[in-house]
Order: structure tokens, then C-alpha cells, then sequence
């Protein structure tokens, strides 16, 4: 897999991380080697072998379903870099 | 009397309990080590000398009235993985600038109940992407050890940089880390130290910041086999809090040293004997071997046939998983924020400016072959892998009780000397991360010295939730090898 500049450029829109054209470039060698490199997978015959879900054999924990925890709001909000009372202040996304 | 600072888990625990010092001594004792080395060292990006002091004046109340919690008293530091309370916890990164988390992780909250004390923050690699610890925003950890006759600085391993660096210089009894895919075992050895990763499942992964979810286990680093049991002791538990946590009992680690190892199965896989490798490295191996036949062990040769499999694997599981749990950080509920035309332009410049180098990479990789048309050809390829790499160690285990291997493939190298080509900097990370892979508990031990005079280290391998026997097993080589001695000290 060779990954051009569109490429990076469309995975980094996807992860939300802006580059410059100077990472960009550098990142199409970097990214190209790093997926060339984990190819070598392609070798080894996987034909009826389930991908693994759960390293260690368990059933999911369920529990009763009612409120457990909260009433924290100033502690949830207190790392905001901007809030207004309880809330997360974003820039604008609705005119 | 010896110095505070060159005392066990085991034996600081001992001389409190005696009164032969009180906690607060023991604490300002590190407080000072760690003034004098961190400039140096950069191991602590944030000591918190005030809340020790606080923290063993609290433990000196409670042992005045008999306590005798596990680890009542004992100053540790935690790696910056681990939300603390009201103390800044940044996974050294510059995206969670200034975070200061509203409760402790499951284990920082176990230590404290256990009577442990807090001298800092160490720092790691960001978000535990690292072997080096080059790639913290708060800078370079440098290893305490130096090649004989040569003062190139080196680095202490990684991620858990900060932790094997402290614990090595003398500068806390023991410390937190956590490991991805040697991110505990791979600076053990660099550094002298023994490092465990429990099996996955065993301690809570609630309130560490999260790399790779079903790989990440926290695990602790310290200067003997019997500082590991007793620290882990208190760290290990079922946590409710974390669905993956596992509901069994915690055995008395250390109520299982001392025994002897007749008639103990060691496994030999042969796939470890990789090209290229160093002959001082074969060497500690067969060490190794000769050691545990001495003790009256059975060597086995064993076949775990997709071994070099494993770490092409694992760079598609871990960037995956990494980019899917760090899409959290977008300037709105905690750290950096950097403004932007709109909110997508925010998001973009919080994390351009936010990550680093190592960590975008990963976010990248990982985006990519989750995305639309690759998920199949390599997530779920990887995943099938890694059922072959398990069924591989379960093989193993129907004919011996533990693996005996390198942890590394050299001894620890300069700062800056693999740092420009990732690919050789993850191929540090070959005979740990098929342990991680697999979900098995692993322990690094110091086994002796490198032709640099830098300390390597030798790999245990054992069953789930077996971690009695790694214990056990490590002993031998720990009784062989010797306690790694403190490095001279330089700084």
C-alpha cells in the first residue's frame, strides 16, 4: 500500500488533526513504510480463524439498571477550557 | 543504619512497623532524592512534595495506632497515566494541559487505602506511545545508568520511563506504570529493576488514561521480586468499574516466594532466537536456562510459531484502539484548547498542536485501517492473528508451567539513537508484546549486566492469573543474578 497526499490529507480530516503540507509529505513515507511493514500479516492463512473479541474468556458484567452515581456537575465541568454554568461552551454550530 | 533511600518495600515496611523511623523521615528522605536527581533525570514531572509530607504525617497517625496495612507508609511514585485527585495528570501530553481530575484511579485509590504514599507524578512516554520515553511533552527521561567510561546519556526504556528511572536511582521504593506492549517489562530491564504485567483483567483500568483497551494493564516496577508481590498485592482486585475487570480472588503474592522450583516446567520457545540478535543477549538467555536446571527445573524447548507476527499485529490493535479512545481530547471538556474559524476548525487546531509527533502517527495509522474499505483487510486480520498468537501459548502451556525469555533484544541505548525511525524503535518491543497480545502476565527480572555494563533483563512467561509462579520462578533468577546494585551516582 503506497498512501499519497489525498490520503493523508482525507485520515487526517477523518481523525480531526490539521497538517501542514510539510507533515503531510513526511507523514505519506512514514504512514506507507509503517503499512508496508504490517503487510507481512498478508503470510499467514487465517482461513476460519475468529478474530479475537475478549482476551481472557468472560461473560459482559451486567448490573441492576438504575442510577448509580452523579449529582457532580461542577466537578465534570471544572476542567473545562471555557463553560458557562453547568455547560461546555463550543464555538457556534447552529445559525 | 543503611540509608532511608536504599531500603525495600519489604524492609521499610518492617522498620515502621519496629518504630526504627517514622514515615515522615522515610518521605523526606526521597523528598531530597528526588531535589538532587530530577534535574538530571527529569523522572518526576511533578513531585508533589507537599502532599507526601501531608500524606506520611496522616501514615505516622495510623501506624502510632498499630496499622498494618500492606503498604502502610512507603513513599511510591505513579506514573502520569493515573488520574490523581486534584493533581495535575497530563499522560504527558500537551493536550491535557492543566487537567486535574475530579477522583483517583481504582489503584491510585487502592495504594492509598493499602497506606501508600504519593511523591509525584512520573513521567512516560504520551499516552504510553513510546519505548524511549523521547516522546513526553515534558521532555527526555534519562536512565540513571551510563556505559562504563562513557557519559552519552541513555534513555531509561518506555513508556514507563519515569517509574523504571525513579525506582533505579533511588528516588521512591517503588512505582505505578502501565504496559501496552512493554511498556513495564522493556524499562525493567534497562534499568535493573523488576517489573510485572499482571494478566489483563487483574487490575482496574478505571481512571488511567486509556491507550489500547485490550491491551492496557497497569502493573508495578520496583528493585526486588518481593517489592513486586507486595505492590501488586495492593494494586491487583476486581473492580466493577471497569467491565473487562476480572472477579477473582487476589492470592498472597507474597506468601508464594521461598519455594523452591523442583520439577517446575520452564519453556524455551524457539522462535525467540531471532536473526540478528545480539550474542550477549543469547547469552544471558542460556544464563538463564543454566540457572533454572541448577535449581532443579525441566527445560523444554517450545514452539510459539506466529511469534514475528505478533508486533505487525499489534501496530494495527493499538493505533486502532489508540485513535478510537483518544477522539475524546477536542478542547471541550478538559486540557488545551486552540481556537478555530468554527468548531471543526477548533477540534483540528486543539489536536494539531495537542499531539505530538508519535501520537498523530498512531491516531493516523489507526484511523486508516479502521476506515471505510481497510477494516476487514487489516483490523479484523490483525484480530485473527492474534487469536493464533493465544492458541500458540496455549499450546505451550499444555507441556510446561512457565516461558523463560529475553525482555529485549539490547541493552538500553543512547537518547536520540533510534528516535528517527519508528519502525526500529517498536522492534524494542518484540518478545514483550506477544504477552500482551495474548493477556498473559509477564515479568521482567535483572539478570546481570551487558558487555556496556548496563543492565539487561530476562522475561517471564506464565499461565492467567498465574502470577504466584512468575513470582516464584522470578526469584531464581533474582537469587542467581543478584539485586541490581544503585547506579553510581552521577547527577
Amino acid at each position: 500500500m503506497h498512501v499519497d497526499n489525498d490520503t493523508v490529507r482525507k485520515i487526517a480530516r477523518l481523525a480531526r488533526v490539521r497538517v501542514t503540507d510539510d507533515e503531510a509529505s513526511a507523514l505519506q513515507g512514514e504512514l506507507t513504510n509503517i503499512l508496508q511493514w504490517v503487510e507481512q500479516l498478508d503470510e499467514v492463512n487465517t482461513d476460519g480463524v475468529e478474530p479475537m473479541t475478549s482476551v481472557v474468556a468472560m461473560d459482559t458484567p451486567e448490573r441492576v439498571d438504575e442510577v448509580n452515581d452523579g449529582g457532580m456537575a461542577d466537578t465534570i465541568v471544572a476542567n473545562a477550557p471555557v463553560r458557562e454554568d453547568h455547560y461546555f461552551a463550543v464555538p457556534k454550530v447552529v445559525e | 543504619m543503611t540509608e532511608l533511600t536504599d531500603l525495600t518495600i519489604a524492609a521499610a515496611r518492617d522498620g515502621l512497623r519496629e518504630k526504627k523511623f517514622s514515615a515522615r523521615e522515610l518521605t523526606d528522605a526521597h523528598i531530597d532524592a528526588i531535589d538532587a536527581a530530577n534535574a538530571a533525570l527529569n523522572a518526576f514531572n511533578l513531585p508533589t512534595p507537599d502532599k507526601a509530607r501531608a500524606m506520611a504525617d496522616a501514615s505516622d497517625v495510623r501506624l502510632a495506632n498499630g496499622s498494618t496495612a500492606a503498604l502502610e507508609g512507603i513513599p511510591l511514585g505513579i506514573k502520569d497515566l493515573f488520574c490523581t485527585e486534584g493533581v495535575r495528570t497530563t499522560a504527558c501530553s500537551h493536550i491535557l494541559d492543566g487537567f486535574e481530575p475530579g477522583y483517583d484511579s481504582t489503584v491510585t485509590t487502592q495504594l492509598w487505602s493499602a497506606g501508600a504514599i504519593m511523591l509525584g507524578k512520573l513521567n512516560c512516554d504520551e499516552f504510553a506511545m513510546g519505548s524511549s520515553n523521547e516522546t513526553s511533552f515534558y521532555g527526555d527521561c534519562v536512565n540513571p545508568w551510563r556505559r562504563t567510561g562513557d557519559e552519552t546519556p541513555l534513555v531509561p526504556g518506555g513508556s514507563s520511563g519515569g517509574s523504571a528511572s525513579s525506582v533505579a536511582a533511588h528516588l521512591c521504593l517503588g512505582a505505578t506504570a502501565t504496559d501496552t506492549g512493554g511498556s513495564i517489562r522493556q524499562p525493567a530491564a534497562f534499568t535493573g529493576t523488576v517489573g510485572i504485567k499482571p494478566t489483563y483483567g487483574r487490575c482496574s483500568r478505571w481512571g488511567i488514561v486509556a491507550f489500547a483497551s485490550s491491551l492496557d494493564q497497569a502493573g508495578p516496577i520496583t528493585r526486588t521480586v518481593r517489592d513486586s508481590a507486595i505492590m501488586l498485592g495492593a494494586m491487583a482486585g476486581h473492580d466493577p468499574k471497569d467491565g473487562t475487570s476480572v472477579n477473582v480472588p487476589v492470592p498472597d503474592y507474597e506468601a508464594t516466594l521461598g519455594q523452591d522450583v523442583k520439577g517446575l516446567k520452564i519453556g524455551i520457545p524457539k522462535e525467540y532466537r531471532m536473526e540478528g540478535m545480539p550474542a550477549e543477549i543469547e547469552e544471558r538467555w542460556q544464563q538463564g536456562i543454566k540457572w533454572y536446571e541448577d535449581a532443579g527445573a525441566e527445560i523444554h524447548e517450545v514452539s510459539l510459531p506466529h511469534t514475528k507476527y505478533a508486533l505487525p499485529a499489534y501496530y494495527i490493535v493499538a493505533p486502532a484502539e489508540a485513535s478510537s479512545n483518544l477522539a475524546r481530547y477536542d478542547g471541550v471538556r478538559y486540557g488545551l484548547r486552540v481556537p478555530g474559524d468554527d468548531i471543526v476548525s477548533m477540534y483540528e487546531n486543539t489536536r494539531a498542536q495537542g499531539f505530538g509527533g508519535e501520537v498523530k502517527r498512531r491516531v493516523l495509522i489507526g484511523t486508516y485501517v479502521l476506515s471505510a474499505g481497510y477494516y476487514d483487510a487489516y483490523y479484523l486480520k490483525a484480530q485473527r492473528v492474534r487469536t493464533l498468537i493465544k492458541q500458540d501459548f496455549d499450546k505451550a502451556f499444555e507441556k510446561v508451567d512457565v516461558l523463560l525469555t529475553p525482555t529485549t533484544p539490547g541493552p538500553a541505548f543512547g537518547i536520540g539513537e533510534k528516535s528517527g525511525d519508528p519502525i526500529a524503535m517498536y522492534l524494542n518491543d518484540i518478545f514483550t508484546v506477544t504477552v500482551n497480545m495474548a493477556g498473559l502476565p509477564g515479568i521482567s527480572v535483572p539478570a546481570g549486566m551487558s558487555s556496556e555494563g548496563t543492565p539487561l533483563g530476562l522475561q517471564l512467561i506464565a499461565k492467567p492469573f498465574d502470577e504466584p509462579t512468575l513470582f516464584r520462578a522470578a526469584e531464581v533468577i533474582e537469587n542467581a543474578a543478584g539485586i541490581a546494585p544503585r547506579p553510581e551516582r552521577w547527577w
